[in-house]
C-alpha cells in the first residue's frame, strides 16, 4: 500500500485549529455538539482580537471544564448561577467580554431566576446556551427541555405532560424583555449550520462589547450519549424532532 | 475628610463600602438590615467613586454576584439577615473554595424559618462552623458597636485579600437598627485596574494580558489533589488562628467570675459587671472580637484564677460550646440567654449570673 | 452625666425623630450617646418606643430595664412604662388621649399638652418639637444652642426650611410643660 503524503506547509493548509483552543484533550463524548461551539467561541474571539479582554463563565454540567479548553481567563459558577456571576464581572469591568455557556439544566432549570433577571436587566454580556434536551453529565435525566415522549433515565417511558410538564422554550420567552437586544437560536450539525452560527456568536459579542443589553445564542444540540444514538443518527433526530419544536433563525434583534 | 455623625450601624456600613474603596455591593432587601442598599442608593456612589450597587433578584443572585465580583479582584460585598444568609450557603462554600476575597454582612434576626424581624445572635454556628458545605471556615469579626460597623468593613477587606478568603461581619438588629456617633476617620481609594493586575493578577480574571490564563474554580476531579487543597486550606486557617484573633479583656484581670458574650450581648453585660462590682462581686468580661478564629488561648489562660464562666448570647447555646471547648470540664461553664428575637436586659443577665454561677460557687 | 431616656407612642407621630434630635444635640455636646427603636410592625402605624442614652462615659448597655426619664405619648405606653421609671425619675405624658392617669408618688410627673397646641397652631407637625422642648426645660442635659445643631443635623436637608418653626416650637414647648396636679 502506497503512503499517502502530504507536505505540511502554508499552501497546503486547509484547516488549523483556533489558536486559542488549547492541547488539552476534550472530555466530550465523540459526536457531542460541545466540541464545534467551543470551535467557534474560540475563533470568533480571536477574529475579534478580545482574547486578553475576554472573561468565560462555565457552568455545573458536561460544559464544567469549558476552561480547560479555551485560552482566555474563566471562572467556574455555582450550578444556574453564571448569569449573576457573569453580571457582575461586566459591571466591575465594563470594557470586557464576559459570557456564560449554560447546558439547559444549568441555564433554564436550576438558573431560571438568574437567566431572566440578567435578561431582563440588561446586563451587556452574552449567554451561550447548549440545548440539548438532557442532562449529560449526571447521565441523561430529564432537562426542562426534553421533548414529550422522549425517554430518559427519570422519564424512562417517555416525558408525559401530566407527570413531568411540558418543554419549555426559554429563548422565546425571553424576548418579550426589554434588556435583551439579541435572540437566536442556532445549531451546529451541518458545515452549513456551523458557519452561520459563527456568524451569529460573532453578532452576539459583538452587542455585548458595544452595550446594547443583553445577547442570547441558543444551540440546538446532540447529546448521542444521553439519546442513546449514534453521532450520525443524533443528528438525524435532531432535525427531525428538536427543531420543529426549537425551530432555528433569529428571534429577535434589535 | 474626618466626620463625626450619629448613624445607625446599618446606615455606616453603606458609608464604610463608600469611604473603603469597595467596588461593588450586591444586595437583596431583608429586614434588619435594608438601610444598607437604602443608604447606598440614595449615595449615588457610581457617580464619586465609581462603586457599583446592584439591587439583585435574590440573596443567591448577590452572593454569586459577589463570587464574579471577587474572582475579577475587586473589592465586593454584600449584606443580609439570618435566613437570606442561608440562601448564602452554597455561594459561600464557591467562595472559600475557589479562596476568593469579599465582605458578608448578617445582621442577623431571630430564627429557625422566617422567625422574627427582631435581633438575635442564633446564627453563630452557622457564622463559624458551618456556613455552606465542606471543609472551610469563614473569618468572622463581631462588632458591637456604630463605630466596629464601620471600622470591620475595611478590617474585613483587608483581611479578606490577606488571606483570600470570605470574611463575614456577624451582627444583629441591635447593632444594625441603633444610632451612635461614629467617626468616619479611614477613607481609601478604589483599587485601579492596573493594581489589581498587579497585586493579584495569579490568580485574578481581569483579561490574561502579557500571562497565562487564569481560572476561578472549586472544582477539583481528583480527589487526591482536592485533597491537597484542603490542606492548602487548612494551612491558611491556622494562619489565620495563629495571627488574627482578636478580643477585649474588662475587669479579667481580679475576676472571679468571667462573662463571655460578643456583639449586643457584650454592650448589655458591660453594664452588668458594673452592677456586680458595685455589689462588691469581682466579675468581669472577654468580648471575642473574632469568634472565627475564636479567643480560645485568652479563655484558657483566665482559667488560673476564675472559677466561673457565663457565656452570654441571644440564643439557646450556641458560643458556649466554643468556651468549654477553650477552657475543658474541670471549671464552671453555664449559659445565659434570650432568644427569638427577645433581648436581655442588664438585671436579666445580672439575676443569671447570680443564679448561675455565683450562688453554685459559694 | 448620664440620662436614659424612653420615648413611647404610636407611630407617626414622630417618636423616632424626637429621640434622633435629642442624641444629635448630645453628639454635638460632646457626649456620648445611643439611640435604640423599635422597630418593624410598630413603624407601620403601631406603638413606637426608642430608648436615648446620653452620657459623658461610653454607654455600655444601649437597651435598659428601666428610665430616668419617660416621655409618654398614648395610654398603651403609660400602661407599659410607667413603672419602669426609676425612683426619683421623671414622667412627661401628653394628656391628649390618656384616660388612665400616672399614679406614682415616688418620681416627678408633668404634662404638656402639645397635641392641642400643635393642633391650635395648625401645624400638628410641630408635637414632637414641643414635648422635646418640654422635655428639656425639667431636664436641661443639653444646652439649647446644641439642640437646635443637633436639629439642624437631623432633619433632612430638604426641611430646613422648617428649622425656623422648629426652633420655635421647642420655646414653646418649654412654655406648655406643666407639673402634674392629681385631681
Amino acid at each position: 500500500m502506497a503512503e499517502f503524503q502530504v507536505e505540511m506547509n502554508e499552501e497546503n493548509r486547509v484547516y488549523t485549529k483556533p489558536r486559542l483552543l488549547t492541547d488539552a484533550v476534550m472530555h466530550y463524548c465523540p459526536g457531542c455538539s460541545h466540541g464545534t461551539i467551543h470551535k467557534l467561541v474560540a475563533e470568533v474571539i480571536e477574529e475579534m482580537g478580545l482574547e486578553e479582554r475576554s472573561i468565560g463563565i462555565s457552568p455545573v454540567g458536561c460544559s464544567v471544564l469549558a476552561y480547560n479548553y479555551i485560552d482566555i481567563d474563566w471562572a467556574e459558577a455555582a450550578h444556574g448561577r453564571a448569569a449573576a456571576v457573569a453580571a457582575a464581572i461586566k459591571r466591575l469591568n465594563p470594557s470586557k467580554l464576559v459570557f456564560t455557556y449554560q447546558g439547559d439544566g444549568d441555564l433554564a432549570a436550576i438558573g431560571t431566576g438568574e437567566t431572566i433577571h440578567a435578561c431582563n436587566r440588561g446586563d451587556n454580556i452574552t449567554i451561550i446556551f447548549v440545548n440539548n434536551a438532557i442532562y449529560g453529565m449526571t447521565g441523561g435525566q430529564m432537562a426542562p427541555t426534553t421533548l414529550l415522549g422522549m425517554k430518559t433515565s427519570t422519564t424512562p417511558y417517555g416525558r408525559d405532560a401530566s407527570l413531568n410538564g411540558y418543554p419549555y422554550k426559554i429563548a422565546n420567552m425571553i424576548t418579550q424583555l426589554e434588556g435583551v437586544s439579541y435572540v437566536t437560536r442556532q445549531s451546529v450539525h451541518t458545515p452549513a449550520a456551523v458557519r452561520k452560527a459563527k456568524k451569529a456568536l460573532r453578532h452576539a459579542f459583538e452587542k455585548s462589547m458595544d452595550g446594547k443589553g443583553l445577547s442570547f445564542i441558543e444551540f440546538v444540540a446532540t447529546c448521542n450519549s444521553g439519546w442513546k444514538l449514534s453521532p450520525v443518527a443524533a443528528n438525524q433526530w435532531m432535525e427531525e424532532h428538536m427543531f420543529p419544536f426549537y425551530p432555528l433563525g433569529d428571534l429577535k434583534d434589535i | 475628610m474626618e466626620e463625626v455623625k450619629l448613624m445607625k450601624g446599618n446606615e455606616v456600613v453603606a458609608e464604610a463600602a463608600v469611604r473603603s474603596g469597595c467596588d461593588g455591593y450586591f444586595g437583596y432587601p431583608i429586614t434588619p438590615q435594608t438601610e444598607i442598599i437604602e443608604t447606598l442608593m440614595e449615595m449615588r456612589p457610581w457617580e464619586t467613586t465609581g462603586m457599583v450597587v446592584v439591587q439583585a433578584e435574590s440573596e443567591t443572585a448577590s452572593i454569586n454576584m459577589v463570587y464574579g465580583g471577587a474572582a475579577s479582584g475587586k473589592r465586593v460585598m454584600t449584606s443580609s439577615s439570618s435566613p437570606g444568609i442561608s440562601l448564602m450557603a452554597e455561594g459561600l462554600s464557591y467562595l472559600a473554595g475557589a479562596e476568593l476575597p469579599c465582605v458578608v454582612v448578617n445582621v442577623s434576626r431571630g430564627g429557625p424559618g422566617l422567625g422574627t424581624i427582631q435581633p438575635s445572635q442564633s446564627d453563630y454556628f452557622q457564622a463559624t462552623k458551618a456556613a455552606g458545605h465542606g471543609d472551610f471556615h469563614l473569618i468572622v469579626l463581631a462588632p458591637n458597636s456604630v463605630q466596629e460597623m464601620y471600622d470591620f468593613v475595611f478590617d474585613g477587606f483587608d483581611l479578606a485579600f490577606k488571606y483570600r478568603n470570605p470574611v463575614m461581619i456577624l451582627t444583629d438588629g441591635l447593632i444594625g437598627q441603633m444610632m451612635e456617633k461614629v467617626v468616619l476617620n479611614r477613607q481609601r481609594p478604589r483599587m485601579t485596574d492596573e493594581y489589581i493586575a498587579e497585586h493579584y493578577g495569579d490568580w485574578a480574571l481581569t483579561g490574561k494580558k502579557g500571562r497565562k490564563y487564569n481560572i476561578v474554580t472549586s472544582l477539583e476531579l481528583d480527589p487526591q489533589v482536592q485533597e491537597e487543597r484542603n490542606h492548602r486550606l487548612q494551612a491558611k486557617y491556622a494562619a489565620v488562628k495563629a495571627n488574627e484573633v482578636r478580643y477585649e479583656t474588662r475587669l479579667c484581670d481580679d475576676a472571679d467570675y468571667v462573662i463571655v458574650a460578643y456583639g449586643c450581648s457584650s454592650r448589655i453585660c458591660a453594664k452588668v459587671i458594673e452592677m456586680a462590682r458595685e455589689d462588691g462581686y469581682k466579675v468581669g468580661m472577654l468580648r471575642p472580637i473574632t469568634l472565627y478564629p475564636f479567643p480560645t488561648e485568652a479563655l484558657k489562660a483566665l482559667k488560673s484564677h476564675v472559677k466561673g464562666f457565663l457565656a452570654v448570647e441571644l440564643s439557646t447555646g450556641q458560643m458556649v460550646e466554643d468556651v468549654r471547648l477553650s477552657v475543658g470540664s474541670d471549671v464552671l461553664v453555664e449559659h445565659y440567654g434570650r432568644y427569638g428575637g427577645m433581648v436581655h436586659s442588664p438585671s436579666e443577665v445580672y439575676d443569671a449570673l447570680k443564679e448561675k454561677i455565683i450562688n453554685k460557687l459559694k | 452625666m448620664k440620662e436614659e431616656l424612653i420615648i413611647a407612642g404610636f407611630g407617626g407621630q414622630g417618636v423616632l425623630s424626637m429621640g434622633k434630635i435629642l442624641a444629635y444635640s448630645g453628639v454635638m455636646q460632646d457626649y456620648e450617646v445611643s439611640w435604640m427603636p423599635s422597630y418593624g410592625p410598630e413603624m407601620r402605624g403601631g406603638t413606637a418606643n426608642v430608648t436615648v442614652m446620653i452620657s459623658d462615659q461610653p454607654i455600655s448597655s444601649p437597651i435598659s430595664h428601666d428610665y430616668d426619664t419617660a416621655i409618654i405619648l398614648n395610654q398603651q405606653s403609660m400602661d407599659k412604662f410607667e413603672e419602669r421609671v426609676k425612683p426619683g425619675g421623671v414622667l412627661i405624658y401628653d394628656t391628649n388621649g390618656i384616660v388612665r392617669h400616672p399614679v406614682r408618688k415616688d418620681i416627678s410627673i408633668y404634662t404638656i399638652d402639645a397635641t392641642a397646641e400643635a393642633a391650635r397652631r395648625g401645624n400638628s407637625r410641630l408635637f414632637n418639637t414641643m414635648i422635646l422642648g418640654g422635655y428639656l426645660k425639667v431636664r436641661p442635659v443639653v444646652s439649647l444652642e446644641n439642640v437646635f445643631k443637633g436639629l439642624e443635623k437631623s432633619l433632612p436637608e430638604r426641611a430646613h426650611k422648617s428649622l425656623p418653626a422648629n426652633q420655635e416650637a421647642v420655646r414653646i414647648g418649654m412654655e406648655l410643660i406643666r407639673e402634674y396636679v392629681p385631681e
